[in-house]
């Protein structure tokens, strides 16, 4: 039987010297095919008397099965060398670019507003609208600004030609009115009213353009009218909407007593952050108060029985002071290298 | 307003250094914008005098100096000044003096020794002058340090009043508000009058009591006018930013920012007969002390005397009338005028004055005689002159009525949100000066004279809370109703749209909503566009109808900065006249949004090859806006090149436009090559509907392609509507995916590809029913269209 030993030691080596399936397939004729080695071995088993027949047919078919697993093993290490092969071939360079669109962004001026209405609407408040060309009655008269207001003068206010008193909205406070009036007049017959929150961001006009003043600029008022508003909540949400938005605590906030005909008590608020290149700075952020009597019962809204606060900031300034933006009128001139900076 | 610190620490002086001090004005709403010291620091300059000098041997220019400075020794000193007297007082810088930016060291100047440094007021860092030694008066005591002599320790405070804050306009009313801030009383005792040393007078008459209700008036005779003003005067003056100018008319300056009551000298000899105080009459003129004549609107109080108008009331004074160098009598007005007779008239004659300034916000009207005593005490002191009887005319009826203001503490806590006692309130108010009383559970309040902005309860509260002081107030999270918001699913918020966009590649802009006349007739036909009455500039004289051409000035603006490909959008409001327009009647604002694309249809890429961003491209961005609610239809626009623009409609509405830019716009505008542009109706874009369920069908579809040749002026809306018309029941989508032209298809004839979608509901479609309802869909085509199947 040394020489079923020496056949399976020659098969394996014929088929270890195989390169290719095909050679494979050549080498395994040798060895198992219809005239091969073990098949002629097999026919010559008819020769033996039946006790050597069963014992040597035993062990042909064991070198028989040992061929045929040196065989599979050689198939399997042909075929994952091949896939070896294709795979290394069809490899990328994974460093070149991505294909596709480009992408595109938003105004800086604009995420700003989102970032807003966000944090407001996280604490109840509406987003209002109102029209950029407004009536005198609602920009001035309704918010407590007499007749001979300084801003109520031509050097202040874009006027539209051919019409009496209609302008420009110099400020976003006209909406507050045209708010509280729908607000009213949806619950006149109710016994009492819920309460109107609502902030309104807009663009507004003054005739005003130099490095610092834009004459369209954008402005967001915000209004919370109730049972139970004072002053001290004024203070609570201004200096809460500060932390959130510049995403820090180390604030300093201050209220200063200041004028607006449209608010009593009326305050300036100011702020300084407590690190970075302002450090220590007050920089004036909004003007705030108390919303005047007149202005509420202009609104339709019984002032002996509700209060409010109102509040108006600037989203250029509030832009330029959360990216560092150092010249207002780079957010109108559109310069793609600029507004790119601000993409997601 | 700005004003010496020392001033005012001599009126009231609280236990606080100057940085303190500004602050607490600033928290108390009188804005401190500007602190500057008088002079920067320096040390050991003394009052010297000059007790002679000689040329210096080596130089031409040079003199030295014996100079006493008080210590017995006189010094040498080198002194290049030209105006070296002998006998006269200067600084001078001892050695060993630190003076801005150098230190006095003993030098040799020429060969000759120098032991110190004769100053001008340059030098020590108070001016730009520097045309010689700094002259100190005769009586100067020499060997004092000059800090103290000149009282350079000063600071000059600028505060930003608010307007309704007048009362401030002067040291006393700073002074009065700084004592009832810190509880340090103020020094503001009433000036005791003149004797009366003469009996000269001139009657007033108030011809319009409404708008000057009190009037004063006092002849001063033996008036020097060329009289020096004193220094101290001077200094304080020129602390406050007033320019000294004569005796006279520094000490009626003077009077009104120690008081804050404007004063008016006349030249009293110039005056014939009584004064009157009278509106205008038609065709009178005055040529006011800044030169300029003017003929009064008839709303401009008038001073007047029987002749001929002298002064506008308030205002400024006239130019025929004013005090000279000659003058040796005046006349001295003292008055109260109604805000509303004053205010605005300045600003319409496009000037301003410090008395116009004080009285459009209010002056106290209790004031008049109080300042006529300090002026007169004043003139009779410094220009030696004699003083009159003081005329007053005063209407009491029209003179403004403190009204008793109701005070309820309850209010003022539930309004500022914190807890206060009544006596803290009511100690408060005292300390402005008002007067408080009783009434039941309220307080009767009735403010001071000089405080024109407290008329309603608001107001006391604010009042209550600035002297409380703002900061003190505790912030707190206000208490409410936890409701949600509405939240629609139909309509989708604005700012997911601009999200949509930018992730579809398109970068957000912001434009003027004013725009050059020209761009509205060109990028939206409009020739009777909304104007602006004053435009700043004539480029941006009308609102715009249209965001066209903000967006193309944009691109252009990228352009001239190089830029390759440029795709950009805006959200904005659009204006237009319309008769039936709201909520502003007259005019429609309606908010758009806009998007315009040029240069590659993709970004400049590898293993791409660059094309130019189409029509096809840009209608594809609009599909995705309006997610398949949009239909195109071929319509001409004034911005678009007539073949290549269409309507978009919604459900049947033309809700916007879109098309490549007319290529004479592209020469007009200087433009590299056309962009491709769409503009909708921002409310329809945001229009987006709820999604609904239908059931999903059980049997498969099967797809067939077909190829039709038409003529080349079907559009390919066309074809798909007569194939949907005539297509049988089992037909559920036709759409085409290729269009040729080209080899083989005869020119004037186009090859469209479609591909149609057949299914039943309810079983397993059949072959023929297949083959009999594309036959149906070929045969519409052939019978409406002269169409065929492509062989």
């Amino acid at each position: 039987m040394e020489n079923l030993d020496q056949l399976l030691s020659d098969a394996a080596a014929a088929f270890a010297a195989a390169a290719d399936i095909n050679a494979l397939e050549q080498a395994k004729a040798v060895f198992l095919g219809k005239s091969g080695s073990v098949t002629e071995l097999l026919k010559g088993l008819g020769k033996l008397d039946p006790e050597a027949r069963k014992s040597a047919g035993a062990e042909i078919n064991r070198c028989k099965s040992a061929i045929e697993q040196a065989l599979e093993a050689r198939r399997e290490a042909l075929r994952s060398a091949q896939l070896e092969a294709q795979l290394a071939a069809e490899a990328l360079d994974v460093t070149l670019p991505g294909r596709g669109m480009g992408r595109g962004g938003l105004h800086p001026v604009v995420r700003t507003q989102e970032r807003f209405e966000t944090l407001f609407r996280s604490i109840g408040f509406e987003v209002a609208d109102g029209p950029e060309i407004e009536e005198d009655w609602f920009n001035f008269t309704a918010l407590n600004t007499p007749d001979n207001h300084p801003a109520r003068s031509m050097h202040d206010t874009f006027y539209i030609e051919g019409a009496k008193d209609v302008l420009l909205r110099t400020h976003t406070s006209p909406v507050q009115i045209r708010a509280m009036q729908a607000h009213a007049a949806k619950f006149k017959d109710s016994a009492s009213m819920p309460e109107l929150r609502i902030i309104v961001p807009g663009r507004v006009y003054r005739v005003d353009s130099d490095a610092t003043h834009s004459p369209m600029f954008h402005q967001v008022e915000g209004l919370w009218v109730g049972e139970d508003i004072s002053f001290a909540g004024l203070k609570g949400v201004i200096i809460d909407f500060l932390q959130r938005f510049f995403e820090t605590d180390e604030l300093q906030v201050r209220f200063r007593p200041s004028f607006f005909p449209f608010t009593e008590p009326s305050a300036e608020i100011d702020f300084a952050f407590m690190s970075g290149p302002n450090k220590g700075r007050w920089l004036e952020i909004a003007g705030c108060g108390m919303v005047h009597p007149n202005v509420l019962k202009n609104g339709g809204i019984d002032a002996a029985r509700y209060t409010g606060f109102a509040f108006g900031m600037g989203l250029d300034r509030l832009t330029m002071l959360r990216y560092g933006v150092n010249d207002l009128r780079l957010f109108f001139e559109n310069d793609l290298r600029f507004l790119a900076q601000f993409q997601d | 307003m700005q004003f010496s610190e020392q001033w005012l620490r001599a009126l009231c002086n609280p236990p606080l250094n100057s940085e303190e001090l500004c602050h607490l004005l600033t928290m108390a709403g009188l804005e401190v914008e500007e602190v500057e010291a008088v002079a920067p620091p320096f040390t050991s300059v003394v009052v010297a005098q000059i007790v002679s000098f000689e040329k210096h041997p080596n130089a031409d220019k040079l003199r030295v100096c014996r100079v006493d400075v008080g210590r017995g020794e006189l010094l040498q000193i080198v002194c290049g000044a030209p105006n070296v007297v002998e006998g006269m007082k200067a600084p001078c810088a001892m050695v060993g003096a630190k003076l801005p930016g150098f230190e006095i060291k003993p030098a040799k100047l020429r060969g000759m020794e120098s032991f110190g440094m004769m100053c001008s007021a340059d030098e020590l860092g108070m001016s730009q002058d520097h045309d010689g030694l700094l002259v100190l008066p005769a009586d100067a005591p020499v060997g004092a340090s000059i800090r103290e002599y000149l009282a350079l320790d000063d600071k000059k405070i600028t505060i930003k009043l608010t307007p309704n804050r007048a009362d401030c306009l002067s040291l006393a009313g700073v002074a009065r508000e700084l004592a009832a801030l810190t509880g340090t009383p103020a020094t503001l005792t009433a000036p005791l009058d003149v004797a009366v040393s003469h009996a000269q007078q001139r009657s007033v008459v108030l011809d319009a009591p409404e708008a000057c209700p009190r009037y004063c008036g006092r002849i001063f005779t033996g008036v020097n006018a060329k009289a020096a003003t004193p220094d101290w005067m001077k200094a304080r003056l020129e602390r406050c930013g007033v320019r000294s100018i004569s005796a006279v008319v520094d000490i009626t300056n003077y009077v009104m920012l120690e008081l804050g009551q404007p004063l008016h000298a006349f030249d009293n000899a110039k005056l014939s007969g009584a004064i009157h105080v009278r509106w205008p009459q038609a065709g009178e003129k005055l040529t006011l002390l800044n030169g300029q004549e003017i003929e009064p609107a008839a709303n401009m109080l008038l001073i007047a005397d029987e002749a001929r108008a002298l002064a506008l009331a308030g205002v400024m004074g006239g130019e025929d009338t004013g005090v000279s160098d000659d003058t040796t009598e005046i006349f001295l007005e003292s008055a109260f005028f109604q805000p509303d007779a004053i205010v605005g008239r300045a600003r319409a004659l496009n000037f301003s004055s410090d008395a116009s300034h004080r009285y459009e916000r209010g002056v106290d009207f209790e004031l008049a005689q109080r300042a006529m005593a300090r002026a007169s005490q004043l003139i009779v002191e410094i220009c030696g002159a004699a003083a009159g009887p003081v005329v007053e005319a005063a209407s009491a009826v029209h003179l403004p009525q403190r009204k008793a203001v109701n005070f309820r503490p309850d209010r003022a806590r539930k309004v500022l949100g914190f807890e206060v006692s009544d006596e803290a309130m009511l100690a408060s108010l005292s300390r402005l000066g008002m007067c408080t009383a009783n009434a039941g559970a309220a307080l009767q309040v009735i403010p001071p004279s000089y405080r024109f902005d407290i008329e309603i309860e608001e107001d006391l509260i604010e009042e209550v809370a600035r002297v409380y002081g703002y900061d003190n107030i505790q912030p707190l999270p206000p208490k409410g109703p936890a409701m949600m918001l509405a939240s629609t699913e139909a309509t989708r918020p604005v700012h997911r749209l601009r999200r949509q966009l930018a992730a579809q590649d398109y970068q957000e802009v912001i434009s003027y909503a004013f725009v050059e006349e020209a761009w509205e007739r060109d990028f939206a036909g409009n020739v009777d566009p909304v104007k602006l009455a004053n435009p700043i500039a004539s480029q941006m004289s009308v609102m715009r109808s249209s965001l066209v051409g903000g967006l193309v000035g944009a691109l252009s603006a990228n352009q001239r900065r190089r830029a390759s490909r440029v795709r950009l959008f805006e959200v904005g409001r659009c204006f237009a006249k319309d008769a039936a327009g709201l909520p502003v009647s007259g005019y429609s604002q309606p908010v758009r949004v806009a998007g315009l694309a040029w240069g590659p249809a993709a970004p400049e890429q590898w293993g791409q090859t660059s094309r130019r961003v189409d029509f096809y491209d840009v209608k594809r961005d609009v599909e995705l806006l309006l997610g398949g609610r949009a239909e195109f239809v071929a319509d001409k626009h004034p911005a678009f090149h007539p073949g290549r623009s269409a309507a978009v409609k919604v459900d049947g509405t033309v809700t916007g436009f879109m098309g490549e830019l007319h290529p004479a716009l592209v020469q007009r505008y200087d433009l590299v090559s056309a962009p491709v542009l769409f503009e909708l109706d921002l409310e329809q874009v945001l229009a987006a509907g709820v999604p609904s369920f239908a059931e999903l069908p059980r049997h498969p579809a099967v797809m067939r392609d077909l190829a039709l040749v038409v003529g080349n002026t079907v559009t390919a809306d066309v074809l798909l509507s007569v194939l949907r018309s005539a297509a049988t029941g089992i037909v559920r989508e036709v759409a085409v995916f290729d269009v040729y032209s080209g080899k083989g298809i005869e020119p004037d004839q186009k090859s469209i590809a479609l591909r149609v979608m057949l299914q039943h509901a309810e079983r397993t479609l059949e072959e023929t029913e297949i083959d009999n309802a594309m036959r149906t869909l070929i045969s519409a085509a052939e019978r409406e269209l002269g169409g065929r199947l492509r062989a």
